[in-house]
């Protein structure tokens, strides 16, 4: 269990992370999402004692982290910065941290084996794929058998295997008991992931839901039309008391109706349809309205503007992935 | 602020506790760790076998064009050749005693460190108590060997107990507690070249400096410059009496000079590694 009152972290002028109150609770996956900036791997650091907060606490099983006796046997964590010796053997970058903490060397044969780096344990770190030094980080973050473990960003970079990988082992680890804090800027990930979720943007708690609840509150589900006769149809779409949303393209969506229903009005008005689509709109795009006004660093067009990767900027006029589609021509 | 979302990820009724007994870590846990950490990595080979090398063909070296050569050494003894490994070797120990912390900055290493270990001031002690040990305990067996060979090899005074001790034991201090205050350097620049830079231009820029101060005014300056100079305080070392002018120290005084910068600095280290974020 990790408790968050009131965190921040204030770099000169910069908040970035504002008054952060939550709790992490064992025997669940908690998805940490924000996008890029906002404040995620600060509030890691910060719960894990590196980074001091300007103001607030974090609270390990109601310890502060300085007090726990030996911390890699109640918490482990993958940061998402490479944390480790390059020029030291896998197996040494484990040891020297098994011995700090006094956890017996068989351990660290066994969490090699674990995350499958075994055959490489005396190779020197510095070789090591993005995946295997991922993997690596997994290790020593399981090195005490903590009770919680924390993920920065585990699946960047990895392959779909690695990514399914990760998936599995942190359900697995979760449906033990522990507390899993996983932080992610993918919100399809999350979705696949997470039991419960937290979102931040601009450093400011956004949201403190069930994935459930936040699947059922946040993807609207509408009805998708393409007409070659657009304006007839949006015409008696209106004089039967839909709400039409024209999304571009001669796209026209609207919400609360069924194809069915659609289908048949069309069909008894004359119009002919070359789409007729029930939809869903992705979880990413609910996502990324909840944090649209939070978002830092925006693409503009051409503009080349700083380094960081950053949401596509026209989201509202792209359509999510499809579930359940039915079309028929009419 | 509500239940989980799916049934078969309920939370297990209790939490997990992990099987590996718990007790309060100390610094011997520190100490173990830290040992494995400088052992495994190559640049502590290097540095410390480069060390060893210049430390014997320099002493070496030295020691054969000595007695070659027709000077009468009646007056000194041959401890003294010593120093000519030494500045050299002091590079090296420079290098390792920067490395050993900022090496864990470039990494991103640190971060792991102190997650393990969250005590700051336990894990500067380890790693400066780890470093102090190796160092003094290679340079002192060099520089013995190369001492005696030097004595050996060299007609000149006979040297007496103290002057034995202090081109062993006080060679390999001496080192160590430079290595220390590069340890403290790195800490606080957190950054390899950074801080090899300046030890470097610590160890050599004020004798450089005093060399170009042609100036009557600064006359008190270049004096106080070459006497006090690391370089300087080499030579002092091996002599009983101010090797430059009338004061100066001499004898054991460098060691305790440099022993007592060191520990000012690793002072400084840790109230800044503790208060500062990572
Ligand atoms: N040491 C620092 N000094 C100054 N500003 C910092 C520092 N660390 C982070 N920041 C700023 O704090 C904000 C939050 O950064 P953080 O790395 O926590 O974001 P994040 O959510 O992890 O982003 P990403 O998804 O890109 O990893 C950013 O605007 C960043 O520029
Ligand atoms: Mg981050």
């Amino acid at each position: 269990m990790i408790e968050l009152e009131g965190l921040t972290k204030r770099y000169g002028t910069k908040t970035a992370v504002d008054h952060l109150s939550f709790q992490v609770r064992p025997g669940v996956v908690t998805g940490f999402l924000g996008p890029n900036g906002a404040g995620k791997s600060t509030t890691m650091r910060m719960m894990l004692d590196l980074d001091n907060p300007t103001s607030g606490t974090v609270r390990i099983d109601g310890k502060h982290y300085r007090e726990l006796h030996e911390p890699l046997k109640h918490i482990g964590a993958l940061l998402d910065a490479k944390a480790m010796h390059g020029g030291r053997s896998a197996y040494n970058n484990l040891l020297c941290l098994a011995q700090s903490n006094r956890i017996p060397r068989s351990r660290v044969d066994e969490v090699l084996g674990l995350v499958g780096l075994t055959a490489v344990a005396g190779k020197k770190s510095k070789g090591f794929s993005l995946g295997m030094g991922q993997r690596l980080g997994i290790a020593s973050a399981l090195l005490g058998d903590p009770e919680i473990l924390m993920f920065d960003e585990p699946v960047n970079g990895l392959d779909p295997e690695g990514i399914h990988w990760i998936r599995n082992l942190m359900k697995a680890l979760a449906a033990e008991g522990r507390t899993i804090f996983v932080s992610s800027h993918l919100m399809s990930e999350m979705a696949l992931t997470a039991d419960h979720l937290i979102v931040i943007g601009q450093g400011k708690l956004l949201a403190d839901t069930s994935m459930a609840d936040f699947i059922q509150q946040n993807s609207r589900s509408y009805v998708r039309l393409r007409s070659p006769q657009q304006e007839r149809l949006r015409d008696v779409l209106h004089a039967n008391g839909f709400t039409v949303v024209e999304a571009g393209g001669g796209v026209l969506e609207v919400d609360g109706a069924t194809t069915e229903k659609l289908g048949e009005l069309a069909a008894e008005n004359g119009l002919v349809l070359h789409e007729l689509s029930a939809q869903r709109a992705s979880l990413e795009e609910a996502f990324m309205q909840m944090t649209a006004g939070a978002v830092e660093y925006h693409a503009h067009g051409t503009d080349v503007h700083g380094g960081a990767a950053a949401p596509g900027p026209q989201w509202g006029a792209t359509t999510g992935t499809t579930t359940g589609t039915t079309s028929e021509g009419a | 602020m509500t239940a989980p979302a799916h049934p078969q990820h309920a939370p297990a009724p209790h939490a997990y506790v992990s099987p590996i007994p718990v007790r309060r870590a100390h610094l011997g846990d520190a100490l173990a760790s830290e040992w494995t950490k400088i052992r495994s990595v190559r640049s502590t080979m290097w540095t410390l076998g480069v060390m060893i090398l210049l430390m014997v063909v320099i002493g070496l070296g030295v020691a054969a064009i000595a007695a070659s050569s027709e000077v009468s050494m009646d007056e000194e003894t041959a401890l003294g050749f010593g120093f000519f490994g030494m500045l050299p070797a002091s590079i090296c120990v420079i290098t390792l005693g920067v490395l050993t912390i900022a090496s864990e900055y470039g990494t991103g290493m640190i971060r792991t460190t102190l997650t393990a270990c969250p005590s700051r001031a336990r894990v500067l002690t380890a790693k400066a108590i780890v470093f102090f040990l190796l160092v003094f305990t290679v340079t002192t067996v060099v520089a013995t060997l190369v001492a005696l060979a030097q004595v050996a090899l060299v007609d000149a005074a006979e040297p007496s107990a103290d002057e034995w001790l202090r081109a062993t034991v006080g060679t390999g201090a001496y080192l160590a507690a430079l290595g220390l205050l590069s340890l403290a350097i790195g800490t606080i620049i957190r950054h390899s070249a950074g801080a090899i830079t300046v030890m470097i231009g610590l160890l050599l820029l004020p004798l450089v400096a005093a060399l170009f101060m042609f100036s009557v005014a600064l006359k008190s300056v270049q004096e106080w410059l070459f006497t006090y100079a690391i370089p300087s305080q080499m030579i002092a070392l091996y002599s009983a009496q101010p090797p430059f002018g009338e004061d100066g120290p001499a004898g054991w005084e460098p060691l305790l000079i440099m022993g007592g910068t060191a520990a000012v600095v690793l002072a400084g280290a840790y109230a800044l590694l503790n208060s500062r974020d990572v």
